[in-house]
């Protein structure tokens, strides 16, 4: 028997045939053109031929004051994105798992499926969709707040500086929703019974049982879904697009970095594309995303504590 | 077995197939196009007309959406993938093609002198030594009105802008319909349909628009703001919640017969003739003063370039040269109510309405818009801030002043005038 623990193991190549494929499609579609994004924000054109800037691009999108006016502007707005998200989406998800995941409730499947449409939706058409609801001529939104008697809080919401972006993070909201619901009532589901019945057994139930036992569960979930909504966030660009345009209007009030990114990059109307400085506020994208998960993964997740059961 | 074979069929007709193409004599030639409104007419008048002339020419017109436009054709030039003639937007968005090597030299075309230096000026090197596409129509803005509603209410066509705007109240007053139908949703309405519309009465045209490239005027000359200050005054005219109103929500609210007056381009008429059920009249943006003289943008628009990478470079070349010809004129300007040839031969054209906009070209002196040319070529760019600024000053939410401003500034940042 001694004969068979010596005998070599042969080389497994399986495992990097198996890999290759996987490997090669995401190094030419992400790592590449991640680099060359990178590479991309140190050039600068000088007529017709691209020359070395350094670290030019960016000194210009810090400091001169209409770029970092922009660069600012888009920034914060991305930040308020994020924070509607963390503040409505999450604990909305959360609440609605926790529903869903209640026994005594019925026709649960159907509301799963109802609340998670809209995700699987185009932006283009959940886009589309609210700019009809909410349209002060044809919208359904002005008669629905005139039958019950609102219909002095109708604004054209979506034409308003102050309420624009705000309503654009609910719309998106509205949208994805189902993700965090699906997440958390993923976890719910996996607490093991007796968890729950040795709390039932300590006199732990209704939503003291939610708030001391199961949330405490969930929390590494939880995280999850917070930094899977920070890079969706900071990457967003198509609902703003579709609904708003290019220009992000009114007045910039909900152009975003995705955006911001798009104008300078392709141009837009008369504003010739610019390559460079439009791959300067990519790579700024991305160190923003970078940063945020770093911090994440190093400050937050390596303190959650999880539970073995 | 059944797949293999299957496989080898479809992979074997597809050679054959090319291989078919390459051996008939027809050359195909695509057309890169904003226009997508358009495809009916190139389809079913344009092409054939030329096709029957020309045998062994296949002419295919590929149009893409107005919005994304300019990024798709810049990407597939670069990629070498664009089609072999291209529409060219007016200025500095087509001479940075040229200068890229986009677009061909076509000044010696066969039919160019067809056309004046200022129908080719969107459309020339800052020297004037190339001309790199061929025109094809210019744009005029004004006021489309519905004439039933001016008869039932019993107001004239303003000629200044104190009726203008005792017209407007008027309409308010009564309340059937509303004024103005304009919002500032998308931005650009209120600066193309608003500021470059009554602008050039207030800068005086031509003389105005060079004196700013000139660096002579500047933007918050009272010229320049006063335009702005009208804007403003739109405001208490346009429908509720104007300010989530769209383009398409613009011109739906005219032909519906809910709104008075349209400020429009000449661009609508076509449009507007399938789909009002009322008659419809038209008047250029009204003067200061009674008797001043009037100036309309009559806004050189479209215009068509050859693709120097075109294997079909001769047939294309014979298509343009029928685009510079006075039958295309004459069908696209029929076909098209609204987009005006900038042909020198002059086109009949049937239409009452177009007829109405053309023809302030003889009492009031043209110009075309002030942002166009030279001054959006940088970052800030004029053209787009002047969107953003122009939907402000009629939102309410910046002073003329201070918008006029900032566009001034802007242009400084980048903008030397040689002196």
């Amino acid at each position: 028997m001694a004969e068979s623990t010596e005998i070599r193991r042969p080389m497994r190549w399986h495992i990097a045939v198996f890999l290759a494929p996987a490997v090669l499609v995401y190094t030419a579609v992400m790592i590449v053109p991640l680099f060359g994004t990178l590479q991309l924000s140190l050039f600068s054109a000088e007529g017709q031929t691209r020359v070395f800037a350094g670290l030019d691009n960016f000194r210009t999108l810090f400091f001169d004051p209409r770029w970092a006016a922009s660069f600012w502007n888009a920034l914060w707005n991305n930040t308020w994105f994020f924070i509607i998200h963390m503040l409505v989406q999450n604990p909305i998800g959360v609440v609605l798992a926790a529903l869903l995941s209640s026994p005594r409730l019925h026709f649960s499947a159907f509301y799963r499926t109802a609340i998670f449409i809209p995700t699987i939706l185009s932006f283009v058409i959940v886009g589309f969709a609210w700019k009809l609801i909410l349209s002060p001529l044809w919208g359904v939104a002005p008669n629905l707040l005139d039958l019950v008697g609102l219909k002095s809080l109708f604004t054209p919401w979506l034409g308003k500086e102050e309420y624009a972006l705000t309503t654009l993070g609910l719309i998106s909201v509205w949208q994805f929703v189902g993700i965090p619901m699906m997440l958390i009532y993923a976890a719910l589901l996996s607490i093991p019974d007796e968890v729950i019945e040795a709390a039932e057994c300590d006199g732990i139930t209704g939503m003291a049982q939610f708030w001391k036992i199961k949330l405490p569960l969930i929390l590494p979930s939880i995280g999850i879904i917070s930094i899977l909504t920070f890079v969706g966030n900071f990457n967003a660009f198509d609902l703003i697009y579709s609904a708003q345009g290019a220009l992000a209007g009114p007045n910039f009030s909900t152009d975003i970095l995705g955006t911001f990114l798009y104008r300078t990059f392709f141009g837009f109307q008369l504003q010739i594309g610019d390559p460079y400085m439009g791959s300067t506020i990519a790579s700024m994208m991305f160190f923003i995303i970078l940063a945020g998960v770093c911090l994440y993964l190093f400050a937050v997740q390596t303190r959650l504590r999880r539970y073995q059961f | 077995m059944k797949n293999k074979a299957l496989t080898t069929l479809l992979m074997a007709s597809s050679i054959l197939g090319s291989a078919g193409l390459a051996v008939a004599q027809d050359k195909t030639i695509t057309i890169e196009s904003w226009r997508n409104d358009d495809l009916a007419i190139w389809q079913e008048k344009l092409i054939p007309a030329f096709e029957a002339k020309n045998p062994g020419i296949k002419v295919v017109f590929a149009p893409s959406a107005p919005t994304e436009y300019n990024a798709a054709l810049n990407a597939k030039l670069d990629a070498g993938s664009a089609g072999d003639l291209i529409t060219c937007r007016p200025f500095d968005a087509s001479l940075e093609l040229y200068n890229k090597g986009h677009l061909a030299n076509l000044a010696d075309l066969p039919g160019m002198e067809n056309f004046s230096d200022v129908a080719k000026s969107a459309w020339t090197t800052d020297d004037g030594s190339a001309d790199f596409c061929v025109p094809m129509a210019s744009v005029i803005h004004g006021f489309i009105y519905n004439a039933d509603a001016f008869q039932q209410l019993g107001i004239a066509v303003p000629a200044t802008e104190a009726e203008f705007f005792a017209a407007l109240d008027k309409i308010k007053a009564d309340g059937t319909y509303i004024p103005l139908a304009m919002g500032t949703k998308d931005l650009w309405e209120a600066a193309t349909m608003g500021y470059q519309n009554i602008g050039p009465n207030y800068w005086k045209g031509e003389e105005g628009r060079l004196a700013l490239i000139k660096g002579e005027q500047k933007l918050t000359d009272p010229a320049w703001v006063e335009p702005f200050a009208t804007l403003a005054k739109w405001k208490d005219y346009l429908g509720d919640g104007f300010e989530a109103q769209s383009y398409p929500d613009s011109q739906n609210l005219f032909t519906l017969g809910r709104a008075a007056i349209y400020p429009a381009g000449s661009w609508e008429i076509s449009v507007f003739n399938t789909q009002a059920q009322f008659k419809m009249g038209a008047f250029p943006p009204p003067v200061k003063n009674a008797g001043d003289e009037c100036y309309i943008s009559d806004h050189n628009d479209i215009a068509i370039g050859l693709n120097p990478k075109s294997p079909n470079a001769d047939a294309a070349k014979t298509f343009l040269s029928w685009v510079a010809s006075p039958e295309f004129a004459t069908i696209y300007a029929n076909a098209l109510p609204g987009f005006f040839s900038l042909s020198s031969t002059p086109v009949k054209m049937e239409d009452p309405l177009a007829q109405e906009f053309v023809s302030w070209r003889d009492k009031c002196k043209s110009t075309i818009r002030s942002t166009y040319q030279i001054l959006s070529r940088s970052t800030p760019n004029l053209e787009n801030e002047t969107w953003v600024k122009s939907a402000n000053v009629i939102n309410g939410t910046e002073t003329p002043e201070a918008a006029a401003k900032v566009l001034q500034d802007g242009l400084d940042s980048w903008y030397k005038p040689a002196k």
